[in-house]
């Protein structure tokens, strides 16, 4: 393939990581954000998600797209759920100390992640999309007859690969009004400013901290359900969005949205078009250091607010 | 390989294949009558069960073949048990989930032989697990029976203790498609395997066969077997290219050739692809319709073909394996067909091993080895159902049919069927000059 098509068809395939990737981490870096709690067991919601997507759509079982609608509607809620009661359960317990905070949440990983394997098993399960035909996209060449449109050989896509990306743009979009103009997300802002004085002023700080836990996790879900139709679900998918989407919020700055937004797409579209062109090694190692170098010259992200 | 070039030098001023067989001879003679005594002893011990350590991948990414290693595994065990098990004794099949790692692998081995006291270790498939635990069964000197498909056994980097006996390796395999390949689909092909032994196995020798058919590879497109998304490696294969030839593991092959046929929609290249993609996967699965008319290496035929065998359709039932290759109870569980039969075949051969051997107890772990790579011809039967094979002592691997089908209506159809002599290569190892 033509170096042209080539590049265009690798950064479509990293938009979709980039996608699947920003749902994700906005959930984990929401949760830092406002209950300053590193959630390790970011990925394994991811893994419910898609899990139950697959066991929703089965159960429905009449016609593809209504599974999956089904889908898309209980999955991420009931995980978001499950979040909750695993925030009210262990979390509060523990007064949200980071360090406890950690090892708890390490723990959560293996109960979900073998509850799963007990349950669901080790195979790898797909779910229909709702819809999906190939799109043969064209491309623009300078002949001799001038510019004249063509079609690459193998370049193409399908249009459920589009509507998922669409689906996190307006995801994205209804999470940042949600922060920025609703009554809950200025509750949320509020507790992450400044917990004490929100407690002061009536918030009832521990019921937005289950909600926020819960709404990651939904998060992380809803990226899982938006993917498994192209990637199908696994017991042991959770781990690569974890490590993606502290790369990402590490990067983009704890807590910032704009932020997740920008280095999800960065490192989306790096992994897509820096694993295409040389190794997929090669594009975890560059997003390591990446990390490293945001650590040590810019240690509050690209677009976090540095502390004063 | 320290430890292989040493006892290999060793092995060649203690054990030879003449002498090997020599005191097998010996042995056979004894359990024959002329000691009355030893035979009476080995009776009294009957009632003791034959333990076969079986590794197996119930999780991490060979999860779906050992599910099918492991029934196909139990139907064995209960039909030699039905027939009043090996030497007289009934047979325990001990299983132990290996994780599809090679670490654990390794660790499994060391239980079977320490801590369940078992006579044999048996079972693993992917590569990389076999590659990590032989060493171990070579120091534990626990005989390994593998079903594992890989070149390793045969390319002499295990050891005396590591047999392959009821499944053929890839370099066989591949040797017998390049022809078929070159002949009937195209000479410019590109390859796409799992980056990992086993999939490089397949880039080295089936590379050199197409070569030597006039053939070449245009390109080689290694994946490594976690990847979860595909189209990205796509684009490397050369416009110019007449056949693609893939070969894919792990829990995405699905999304693997569904993504593939969205790469090439209606313009694709002929495709020739080993089962292996597609095992365990239901070939009615959404997306893969554009595999209609393509062709398969198959170890053992999915569908039962019109000339369908009485071994085969016992070995079908005993495994609990419909006509379409799934399972009797659920048409969506896709078996792998294409590799479990080893599972059987394996624990057939052991039993014969034993037998002709007088196996007795751990103590004749040697003689059970020299037993088996005495073996040479082993015919089509309810015991070995994929086909006739012929072993090789000396590399400790066996050699048998090939099949190739064609994927019409939704089914695969058989096309071609090797020879086993088509599969031959030069050996590469002499195991039987190592010593024990």
């Amino acid at each position: 393939m033509d170096f042209g098509p080539y590049l265009f068809l690798a950064t479509l395939e990293g938009a979709i990581t980039a996608a699947v990737i920003s749902l994700t981490a906005a959930g984990l870096s929401i949760v830092f954000g406002v209950m300053r709690v590193v959630n390790v067991a970011h990925g394994e919601f991811f893994m419910l998600g898609a899990v139950l997507s697959w066991w929703i759509a089965t159960a429905v079982g009449v016609h593809p797209a209504i599974g999956f609608l089904a889908a898309l509607v209980i999955a991420p809620p009931a995980v978001g759920l499950l979040a909750a009661l695993a925030d009210s359960l262990v979390l509060k317990r523990i007064q949200y100390d980071p360090e406890r905070t950690i090892v708890a949440t390490i723990g959560l990983l293996y109960i979900i992640q073998q509850t799963a394997l007990m349950t669901f098993g080790p195979d790898a399960r797909p779910v229909e999309p709702p819809f999906n035909s190939r799109i043969a996209l064209p491309w623009i060449e300078y002949g001799e007859g001038g510019f004249a449109l063509t079609w690459p050989w193998g370049l193409g896509t399908t249009t459920y690969k589009l509507a998922v990306i669409a689906a996190a743009i307006v995801v994205l979009a209804a999470l940042w009004l949600l922060m920025k103009h609703t009554r809950f997300g200025l509750i949320m802002r509020a507790t992450r400013l400044d917990r004490d004085m929100a407690l002061a002023f009536g918030i009832p700080v521990h019921r937005v901290y289950a909600l926020v836990f819960g709404l990651g996790a939904g998060l992380a879900a809803l990226g899982a359900v938006l993917i498994v139709p192209v990637q199908q679900a696994h017991y042991l998918m959770g781990g690569d969005p974890l490590l993606l989407s502290f790369i990402v919020v590490i990067i983009g700055g704890l807590g910032s949205l704009p932020g997740t937004l920008v280095a999800a797409v960065l490192i989306g579209l790096s992994d897509g078009i820096i694993s295409v062109f040389f190794s997929p090694t090669l594009a975890k190692i560059l997003a390591t250091l990446l990390v490293a170098f945001v650590l040590v010259f810019r240690p509050e992200g690209l677009f976090g607010r540095r502390r004063t | 390989m320290h430890d292989i070039d040493e006892s290999r030098r060793s092995g060649c001023t203690t054990m030879t294949r003449r002498k090997a067989v020599g005191t097998l001879a010996a042995g056979a003679l004894a359990a024959s009558g002329a000691m009355p005594l030893a035979g009476r002893f080995a009776q009294a011990q009957s009632s003791e069960p034959i333990r076969i350590g079986f590794q197996v991948h119930r999780t991490g990414i060979g999860a779906a073949y050992g599910r099918w290693y492991d029934r196909t595994t139990q139907a064995a065990a209960k039909r030699i048990n039905d027939a009043g098990g090996i030497n007289g004794r009934p047979v325990e099949i001990i299983a132990e989930d290996d994780g599809t790692d090679p670490k654990r692998g390794a660790e499994v081995v060391e239980k079977f032989a320490t801590q369940h006291n078992c006579d044999i270790a048996f079972g693993t498939l992917f590569s990389h697990v076999v590659i990590g635990s032989a060493p171990r069964a070579g120091e534990l000197k626990l005989p390994y029976f593998v079903v594992s498909e890989g070149h390793h056994v045969a390319s002499g980097i295990l050891n005396r203790y590591t047999l392959q006996p009821g499944i053929t390796d890839v370099k066989s395999q591949v040797e017998a498609m390049g022809p078929f390949v070159a002949e009937n689909l195209g000479k410019k092909v590109t390859m796409i395997f799992p980056d990992f032994a086993f999939g490089h196995d397949h880039r080295d020798y089936f590379s050199a066969s197409l070569e030597r058919q006039g053939g070449t590879v245009v390109e080689k497109i290694a994946i490594p077997p976690t990847e979860t998304s595909f189209t990205k490696y796509f684009p490397r294969i050369p416009q110019d290219t007449e056949v693609v030839y893939h070969v894919m593991v792990g829990p995405a092959i699905l999304t693997f050739v569904k993504e593939m046929g969205e790469f090439f929609g209606p313009s694709s290249p002929e495709i020739f692809g080993f089962l292996d993609s597609l095992e365990a996967v239901d070939l009615a699965s959404p997306g893969l319709e554009f595999l209609e008319g393509s062709y398969f290496w198959e170890g053992n035929p999915r569908y039962a073909q019109p000339d369908q065998s009485e071994h085969d359709k016992l070995y079908r039932a005993a495994v609990g394996v419909d006509d379409n290759g799934a399972s009797v109870s659920d048409s969506k569980d896709v078996s792998t067909y294409s590799h479990m039969f080893g599972c059987w075949e394996t624990l057939y051969v052991v039993k014969a091993g034993m037998e002709a051997s007088g196996y007795a107890g751990p103590a004749d772990r040697a003689k059970l080895i020299e037993a088996v790579e005495a073996m040479t011809e082993i015919p089509h039967s309810a015991e070995h159902p994929q086909g006739a094979k012929i072993f090789n002592g000396k590399t400790h691997q066996v050699f048998g049919h090939q099949y190739i089908s064609r994927v019409s209506d939704g089914r695969l159809d058989v096309v071609h069927t090797t020879s086993i002599k088509d599969t031959f290569y030069e050996d590469e190892t002499d195991y039987t000059a190592q010593s024990f």
